[in-house]
């Protein structure tokens, strides 16, 4: 990692920190209106519940009652004799029929099937499928299914699941344990040892999700001619036709997505794995194209999309000048009941486990649980945003404890913009940044003096007023790094990312990207930076996303890695486009390719600007005549690249430690809050995030996703939680109980820019679609026990709803009763 | 299922005719009926407000309401909200100049609570937007962009109005 960190080291800066105003591109970084809103905004969107075909049949689902349940019996005769039912699907049928969908970590015995198998673990678990033709009857008909079910023990608590007479999630594997590993990383007891103080939290979590508007759906057609199966589907899954195929023991060439399918947002949980494996093997099974919508209960309860849910307990060790010295963090994670990607969830914060803070080693512990829950899966953040929570929590306690100032002790540990590239304990050397000057340029939007002095003013009114401070990191260029430090069966070192450019006879550009979207505004990055490099106008270049069988390698827009990736990879083939323009240009006039330019897509001599060639002229020349292109070179005009992540190709060390993402971007924000003494209920009076994400490619995108990340972090800091009963009964399975954020409760929000470009990526560009919801929790949390601090109260779990300050002030009014 | 009644209504000018079970909503009926699968389900228990639509010029959500209960009346969907086909109306324009949306699943029901606002009150204060679009969720934007967007909009009218009457004084 050493060697890593030495090139990363020696590596050139392309450029030293610029503004935003000093860019000398002529597309990247300038207002541009996204190419796909305009078919969103006339309601010409292509949706997976939009895909109608001929004959096409529909599911609807039954799902367990219970929180653990033996099935006996599963009575569909009834069902099955109404006119128009095609068929009732059981896990018994399924189990011979597939493959089971694996977890990320090695263990083998935790199979996962899109039907329970003989027992259901969790409340709302699918049981059984039925289809007809419509959903409205395939609904009547799931009533006249009878199922019987023998109930066993179940368990919800993720610390009680860990004892020893705790009911077993999957018996098979023998331990509800389904990953702990501890890392430690640097001399952790000798830093503790030296330390003056030593700080010990516990902080949770609560299971919450990004709840897209859109449920998950998905349409499957099969050809037995071709036996090719066509997936239409409202995914962002990497690696996702693959194991499709796998799971319907199909070869990879049978398996067709049509990744121009636009998705209803997503933000990390659109995998619906196990929803298109049941689809797709009823549309074989039936020879009819099969379609599945989940409706909001299915999607909550069953659609496992649940997000983190984890207790954190901390230790810092710091001096009484406030260094902070060293970090034990213990993280235990409870995934629910199944496992796909969610112990890896763990792992991405590996990458950024000291936050920005020159904390010189750290013990991680991370244990992953089962329970009788819905099944986690992937949330925005990847795991990031419940550290950088428990993390900034921390820091504003050792502020209180050494009655410091809590910006100021952050820029006393911060790492300081000389000292990069920086390499953190756990292996991972982040790229570039400059966190001080973004916190300042944050707080001097915010009016520090002024926004304390508000603070003040309602306090005075007997109004419990807070500021919240919090600076975080956003790993992105996600290069699935913690699959192999996870699973040592597991040898990824490689995320690829690819575009094709292709320019027809007419000189049109095309250029073909491998997934779908789910709003990030892909077609717009792509064409944005191929006509940077092509010098040609954006809105002319058509982006289109290819199908499975036609795409290059890729992988999927998660991690905040497609302004790096996807963005890297159109600029590599359009550069190649390029390259060869300019070589039929040198053959042509007979000059060495030094001796010309490249300008507005034409080539001219430098030292004779009148001696050129058109782009019209090249092209023609391309596709049209051979006698004039250079000796070997192909004819017409199309060029691939597929682009590995900068810093990746490298497994873990034996230790853990690992370079987990290339590019690292800042976050810092700054807020006033106050609780309504009456209801409990927090207001946000003022939210300013300063930011820093390298150079914006769509800066118009790159702020609609930090304003949505925030609003999102509000969310999950305030209101969203997935409540389970004893019973392990979802207790939030509506909009009714799990409560999104409106724009009464998103205030005015001011984002203020500053780009320290990454020297990895060809732009200097870094990834931001997870921004704002890795720093708003910790930030809210952060004015809610500033607020609650003159009382002597706190609270240290999410979501902060009214009920749960009111409590946190009641228990500290009863500890100084008691006292 | 033959238990089927008759219903006419006009959505976006055109006038249809079908069967319907009574049981069928509304949304149901536009997007699998008459195709018109601009308006979205999200909720289905009239929460998010992805599925709204104009009934005789006012909001509801289509998700709420049984087709059979619209009969004889005037819908307009997010298709209908533009007068020209391709073309969008300055609300359209405006989500689009500022960023209105990402994913585009919300946005239908946003453009139509946004256009109904406009037509009651073409100054909107950016509260007064918040106020109106309330009743959608949204997830990627954080509503900022849509504000800004409405109150683009609605000086853009004022601009268009002010260009009609100043070339009306001309002529």
């Amino acid at each position: 990692m050493q060697a890593l960190h030495t090139r990363l080291r020696a590596m050139p800066r392309k450029r030293a920190t610029m503004s935003t105003e000093s860019s000398t591109f002529k597309y990247i970084g300038r207002h541009r209106r996204a190419v796909e809103h305009k078919r969103f905004v006339l309601g010409q969107g292509h949706y997976a519940a939009d895909i109608q075909r001929p004959g096409m049949l529909h599911v609807a689902l039954i799902s367990s009652p219970y929180a653990c349940a033996k099935i006996l019996k599963i009575e569909s005769s009834q069902a099955l004799a109404m006119p128009g039912v095609h068929a009732v699907l059981t896990g018994e049928e399924l189990f011979e029929a597939i493959d089971p969908i694996l977890p990320g970590v090695d263990a083998p015995q935790v199979t996962r099937y899109p039907l329970a198998i003989a027992t259901a673990r969790y409340a709302g678990e699918w049981v059984a499928a039925v289809v007809a033709q419509t959903r409205a009857l395939a609904e009547d008909a799931a009533e006249m299914v009878d199922i019987e079910y023998e109930v066993l023990d179940h368990i919800v608590n993720p610390e009680l699941a860990l004892l020893d007479n705790a009911p077993l999630v999957h018996p098979k594997h023998g331990s509800n344990v389904i990953f702990h590993r501890k890392f430690v990383w640097g001399p952790v007891e000798e830093d503790f040892s030296k330390c003056e103080h030593q700080l010990s939290y516990r902080v949770h979590w609560a299971r919450n999700s990004t709840v897209p508007i859109e449920t998950f759906a998905v349409a499957c057609e099969w050809h037995d001619a071709t036996s090719v199966l066509d997936v239409w589907a409202s995914i962002q899954m990497p690696k996702f036709p693959d194991q499709v195929a796998k799971a319907l023991r199909l070869p990879g060439n049978a398996v067709r997505v049509h990744f121009d399918v636009d998705v209803g947002g997503s933000y990390g949980v659109k995998r619906g794995l196990k929803h298109t494996i049941l689809v797709a093997y009823l549309a074989k099974k039936l020879g009819r194209p099969v379609r599945l919508v989940e409706d909001r209960l299915e999607n909550m309860r069953g659609g496992d999309m649940q997000g983190p849910d984890r207790i954190f307990d901390v230790c810092l060790g710091f001096n009484s000048n406030g260094e902070i010295l060293s970090m034990r963090m213990h993280a235990l994670e409870d995934i629910g009941a199944y496992s796909g990607r969610s112990p890896l969830q763990l792992g991405k914060p590996v990458g950024a486990i000291v936050g920005p803070y020159k904390i010189q080693s750290v013990e991680y512990d991370a244990k992953a649980v089962l329970t009788n829950k819905t099944p986690q899966e992937a949330v925005r953040g990847f795991g990031q945003s419940p550290t950088n929570y428990a993390l900034e929590t921390g820091i504003d306690k050792v502020a209180r404890f050494l009655k410091m100032d809590r910006i100021a002790l952050r820029k006393l540990n911060m790492i300081s913009h000389e000292e990069f590239p920086y390499l953190i304990p756990s292996g991972t050397t982040y790229d570039s940044g400059n966190y001080s000057v973004v916190l300042d340029k944050a707080l001097k939007e915010a009016g520090l003096e002024s926004l304390l002095q508000q603070r003040d003013a309602l306090r005075a009114k007997g109004i419990h007023a807070g500021v919240g401070i919090s600076t975080c990191l956003e790993p992105s260029g996600g290069n699935s790094s913690f699959e192999p430090l996870f699973n040592p069966k597991n040898e990824t070192t490689t995320w690829m990312d690819s575009c094709l450019v292709r320019v027809d006879l007419s000189g049109s550009i095309t250029a073909l990207m491998g997934t779908s979207s789910s709003g990030q505004a892909h077609e717009t990055l792509v064409s944005t930076v191929v006509g940077e490099i092509l010098e040609r106008e954006p809105d002319s270049i058509r982006v289109l996303h290819a199908d499975s069988l036609n795409a290059l390698p890729s992988n999927s827009p998660v991690g905040s890695r497609m302004a790096i990736m996807l963005g890297g990879a159109a600029a590599g083939a359009a550069k190649k486009i390029r390259t060869k323009l300019l070589l039929i240009a040198a053959h042509n006039m007979q000059r060495g390719v030094q001796e010309l330019s490249f300008e507005g897509g034409g080539v001219f001599e430098k030292a004779a600007p009148q001696h050129k060639l058109s782009w019209d002229a090249l092209i023609e020349i391309a596709h049209r005549k051979y006698h004039c292109l250079p000796s070997g070179m192909e004819p017409g005009l199309q060029e691939k690249f597929v682009w590995e992540v900068p810093t990746g190709g490298q497994l873990p060390t034996a230790d853990g430690r690992v370079q987990m993402y290339p590019c690292h971007s800042f976050e810092a924000h700054v807020i006033l809050a106050s609780i309504d003494p009456g209801t409990f209920k927090v207001q946000i009076h003022r939210y300013v995030c300063g930011h820093d994400c390298g150079v914006m490619i769509s800066p118009d995108v790159v702020h609609g996703m930090t304003y949505g990340g925030i609003a999102h972090g509000l969310g999950a800091a305030l209101m969203e939680k997935f409540a389970f009963s004893e019973e392990g009964q979802l207790l939030a399975g509506t909009f009714m109980d799990y409560l999104l954020p409106t724009a009464h409760e998103v205030p005015s929000i001011s984002i203020v820019d500053h780009c320290t470009p990454s020297p990895l990526t060809e732009f200097g560009q870094k990834g931001s679609g997870e921004a704002g919801y890795l720093g708003a929790p910790a930030a809210v949390a952060s004015a809610v026990n500033d607020a609650l601090a003159p009382m002597g109260a706190s609270i240290d779990y999410l979501p902060m709803t009214p009920q749960a300050i009111w409590s946190a002030v009641e228990k500290s009014k009863l500890s100084k009763a008691l006292a | 299922m033959n238990n089927t009644l008759p219903l006419a209504m006009t959505v976006n000018g055109v006038h249809y005719e079908r069967e319907v079970e009574p049981r069928t909503t509304l949304v149901d009926f536009l997007r699998d009926s008459l195709a018109l699968t601009g308006t979205h389900v999200g909720c289905e228990h009239g929460v998010c407000g992805a599925c709204s639509v104009l009934l005789n010029d006012e909001p509801v959500r289509s998700c709420c309401m049984f087709a059979i209960q619209a009969d004889g009346m005037n819908i307009t969907t997010v298709e209908g909200l533009s007068t020209q086909r391709g073309q969008m109306s300055t609300l359209q324009d405006a989500f689009c100049e500022k960023h209105a949306l990402q994913c585009g699943y919300c946005t239908p029901g946003m453009l139509v609570s946004c256009h109904a606002l406009l037509k009651d009150n073409p100054k909107p204060s950016p509260e007064e937007v918040r106020e109106a679009i309330s009743g959608n969720l949204c997830r990627c934007t954080g509503y900022q962009q849509i504000v800004d967007a409405v109150i683009h909009a609605s000086t853009a009218h004022t601009a268009e109005s002010d260009a009609k009457k100043a070339s009306h004084h001309v002529n």
